[in-house]
């Protein structure tokens, strides 16, 4: 199958006014991004990094200032209809459901502006009601569901045409943890069972790390990254830490060779270590830790990607792949 | 698992397969059947609570027929009509502004759809935008408000004197036609302008609001700018006061020959081409501006 999403110095630029005078902001800035079918892509940035002006201009909703795009290979602004017959979108804060109807009521209305036949629409609804576990509220108005509820139903409205491409604009926003998991493992199953391509915008790094195996980043417009998730560990130059738990009480270790003594506690007996993921291994840092003292557990913890994301950030809009 | 039926694979993307045929009608407007079917029966889900909400607008529009009793009161002609002419006036031109009002009245709430993000999922629909706006919603309230309007034209109709013959009905079918048609046009005027508009609303409301206040009103006791304004720019004249001279033989004032009653269909045609382009704009300047 051909590509799904293919931009090609893709710039959208908006004209602010303020006051009299007119300032010229670049909200995405020559992005060029190839999305293959059955991706799932974390597309990952800052509030106003210009994550939902991609998305728009994804959908057809803005047009682009310059370069191209193209979407389920089909010109967004053109072949806007097509494009909404073939892809899913769920915006975090614009709701696709009736609010004053029973939800049943809204995924059979979404059926009939899909032109769904009726049994592929009573199938597709079961499946949904079944994944998310929506059948104890099926029947409750809109507005009277649980943020968590209601996101499940945002998703499963955005789902039930069964679209190639889904793209969620932070789909987990202001979910309790155990809503999160729910939603992050219907998710992977739909795109292992339906082939789907997934593009994810959000602020929640746990998202990236569950359903992600590529992640761009965006900083000011620009693309500051694009690989899997390790290695935007390694390429931000984000420490891993080595945390052990020794026999006896032992003065602080902080001439382990390439580690960084961050802290001890109970007189020593746990000590934590950071080491930078590209100088040097977990095994390096062990093995000096294990010469100076009897080590009886360790855990090593991967770097907490906000951290990574900031590092990225802090090299500033220049920085280039 | 549920499985999908065979054969009707939507798995198979872009495939438009299951998709109505061009000539199917039927199947082609049920997204708008569905929607619009839902709308109503979300409004009169709570019997009482609709009841209240017809009645209110009932009263309304008793009010404003009121208003023209009670201006007869003090004088005995208006602009050259006397009362029960003004009926046919006001039947014709506030029933065809309150047919429009029920079917196209939200779009001049475009605002709010734009700031509640409505329309960005509106992008999402495989529907064209005018239409899914338009279908959205619908006021059932204002079946009252229309029945005000039914009554004004039948009595209007009834207690003038009018050679009755197939041009007279043809002329009244025509003049209510094309007025509810240039009403719905002003709504999708006002809903394009405030694409622009910050609270356009209001600046709007003017136009569609005033221009209703205006149809119902003899043109010929308009001062020359209201005139070249609601008789030509924006044609309210159209909608009651020159069908009803037309209908009555009565000759008209400066500016508006009385043939001009059967030129409804040309008005509402100029005013729709306001409409759509006041849309086209619109719609140009949010996908180049973001919301």
């Amino acid at each position: 199958m051909s590509t799904i999403i293919e931009t090609v110095g893709l710039t959208r630029r908006f004209t602010v006014r303020e006051g009299l005078r007119r300032r010229v902001l670049t909200a995405v800035d020559e992005l060029s991004v190839r999305i293959e079918p059955g991706e799932a892509v974390g597309y990952i940035g800052a509030n106003g990094a210009g994550k939902s002006t991609t998305i728009k201009m994804l959908t057809g909703i803005l047009v682009p200032t310059s370069g191209t795009v193209t979407t389920c290979g089909l010109r967004p602004v053109a072949d806007r209809r097509r494009i909404a017959r073939q892809v899913g979108v769920v915006f975090g804060q614009r709701s696709q459901l009736w609010w004053d109807l029973p939800l049943r009521e809204s995924f059979r209305i979404l059926a009939a502006i899909h032109a769904l036949p009726g049994d592929v629409e009573r199938a597709r609804t079961a499946e949904l009601v079944e994944r998310l576990d929506m059948a104890e509220f099926l029947t409750v108005p809109v507005r009277q569901l649980s943020l968590g509820q209601r996101m499940r139903a945002e998703i499963a409205a955005a789902l039930l045409h069964a679209p190639r491409l889904i793209i969620l604009d932070e789909p987990t926003i202001g979910l309790d943890v155990l809503s999160k998991q729910r939603l992050r493992e219907f998710l992977v199953e739909q795109r292992r069972s339906h082939g789907t391509t997934l593009l994810l915008t959000t602020h929640d790094m746990g998202d990236v790390e569950r359903l992600c195996d590529r992640v761009l980043v965006i900083d000011h417009g620009r693309l500051v990254y694009d690989g899997d998730l390790a290695g935007l560990a390694r390429a931000s130059g984000a420490e891993r830490v080595l945390a052990v738990v020794l026999a006896e009480p032992t003065p602080d270790l902080t001439d382990i060779p390439g580690a960084r003594h961050l802290a001890s506690e109970i007189r020593g007996l746990r000590q934590r270590l950071a080491f930078d993921a590209q100088a040097s291994t977990a095994a390096q840092v062990f093995a000096a830790v294990a010469q100076r003292a009897e080590v009886l557990d360790f855990t090593v913890e991967e770097p907490d990607i906000e951290d990574v994301v900031r590092r990225i950030y802090a090299r500033g809009p220049q920085y280039h792949l | 698992m549920v499985e999908v039926p065979a054969g009707k694979d939507i798995w198979r993307w872009g495939g438009e397969a299951h998709l109505p045929v061009r000539g199917d009608l039927r199947a082609r407007l049920r997204p708008y059947r569905v929607v619009l079917a839902s709308r109503a029966r979300s409004q009169t889900a709570y019997r009482a609570n609709f009841a209240l909400d017809l009645v209110s607008s009932l009263l309304a529009a008793v009010v404003e027929l009121a208003e023209i009793w009670v201006l007869f009161h003090a004088v005995t002609r208006l602009g050259g009509l006397e009362f029960q002419q003004m009926l046919l006036v006001f039947g014709l031109a506030d029933l065809a502004f309150s047919l429009a009002d029920l079917t196209f009245g939200h779009c001049d709430e475009l605002s709010d759809y734009l700031r509640a993000g409505t329309l960005d999922v509106f992008y999402l629909r495989p529907q064209p935008l005018l239409l899914q706006l338009v279908t959205c919603d619908i006021s059932l309230r204002r079946l009252a408000r229309a029945s005000v309007g039914v009554g004004a034209l039948g009595a209007g109709l009834a207690v003038n004197d009018i050679a009755w013959g197939a041009s007279s009905v043809a002329l009244v079918v025509v003049a209510l036609v094309s007025g509810v048609a240039m009403f719905a046009a002003l709504f999708v005027w006002a809903a394009g302008a405030q694409f622009f508009l910050i609270d356009g609303a209001e600046m709007t409301n003017a136009v569609t609001y005033g221009g209703r206040y205006a149809a119902t009103q003899p043109a010929s006791v308009w001062s020359r700018p209201v005139r070249a304004v609601f008789g030509f720019a924006v044609p309210m004249a159209f909608t009651g006061f020159l069908p009803t001279l037309r209908l009555l033989g009565l000759p008209g004032p400066a500016w508006f020959p009385t043939w001009l009653g059967w030129c409804g269909p040309l008005a509402a045609l100029w005013v729709w081409g306001m409409a759509l382009l006041s849309w086209r704009w619109g719609v140009r300047h949010y996908r180049s501006g973001g919301g």
